[in-house]
């Protein structure tokens, strides 16, 4: 059975999906993806399905679950490089892969991941300063 | 072709991906066609026990189009009304695959009886 690999690139996981996938596959993914997301403390997964010529209902239930699995891992998850003709296809089918963020392009994919991180660092920082003993509480 | 197992559903995508291709569909027509075998297929093997899947190029009057039939032997659908609403499911899926494949095709027929399988066939003209 195919394996999709799972790449770390600083402080996120790339994955491309590159293969026809098969149920169990695609369920794997997502097994793999939990279990790299906790051991390497990712704080974004990249999922790049530019190469994917259909989206059914199975592979949209993937990627939503990643996404939310993801999140309960306080990671982001961004879907990047779906085919025009796919997302005519999946919508019309009835889904919206609601919760799943997506971008253009990997390019636009990572700015979104860097950026997101970025201002959860910035809103970490400030928590940090509120709680912070000796200083007057300003938490409202 | 027959659809016994998971690696049958990515054959029956292939097998209408290089049908929908030699007709000339375009890539949208192509991708809702493959997307509709896809759901069908997976249904005949997750839910009627496995089947297969036939294929039928049709013209009528001038134009021409691909047909797809997948038949099962499983347990049939007691109430196809149901079974056709979005967001019904009998199972474990998210009750997209019947309605969802009805709206990426142009024609949709499903015959079935609890006990006597299920048949579901499909048109897309070009």
């Amino acid at each position: 059975m195919d394996r999709i690999p799972i790449l770390q690139m600083g402080r996120c996981l790339l994955v491309t999906i590159q293969v026809d996938m098969q149920d169990q596959t695609a369920l794997r993914l997502q097994d793999d993806l939990s279990t790299a997301i906790e051991k390497t403390g990712a704080s974004g997964v990249l999922i790049d399905i530019s190469a994917l010529e259909i989206v059914d209902s199975f592979i949209g239930r993937m990627l939503s679950n990643i996404s939310a699995i993801a999140s309960v891992l306080d990671a982001i998850t961004v879907v990047v490089g779906m085919q025009p003709a796919v997302a005519i296809t999946l919508v019309e089918l009835g889904l919206s892969l609601a919760g799943v963020r997506t971008a253009l392009n990997v390019e636009r994919g990572m700015s979104l991941l860097q950026l997101s991180l970025a201002e959860e660092r910035h809103g970490d920082a400030r928590n940090d300063d509120i709680s912070s003993p000796g200083e007057p509480s300003t938490a409202a | 072709m027959p659809l016994r197992n998971e690696q049958d559903i990515v054959m029956s995508r292939q097998m209408v991906r290089k049908l929908s291709q030699a007709l000339g569909f375009s890539l949208v027509d192509q991708t809702k066609m493959i997307t509709a075998a896809s759901e069908l297929s997976r249904n005949a093997v997750v839910y009627g026990g496995g089947g297969e899947m036939r294929w039928q190029l049709v013209t009528q009057h001038a134009r021409t189009g691909l047909r797809l039939a997948f038949v099962d032997q499983g347990p049939g659908i007691a109430d196809i009304e149901m079974a056709l609403t979005d967001g019904w499911t009998s199972g474990s899926g998210l009750g997209v695959g019947l309605s969802g494949s009805k709206r990426l095709v142009n024609e949709f027929d499903i015959r079935t009886a609890p006990g006597e399988g299920t048949c579901v066939t499909i048109t897309r003209w070009k």
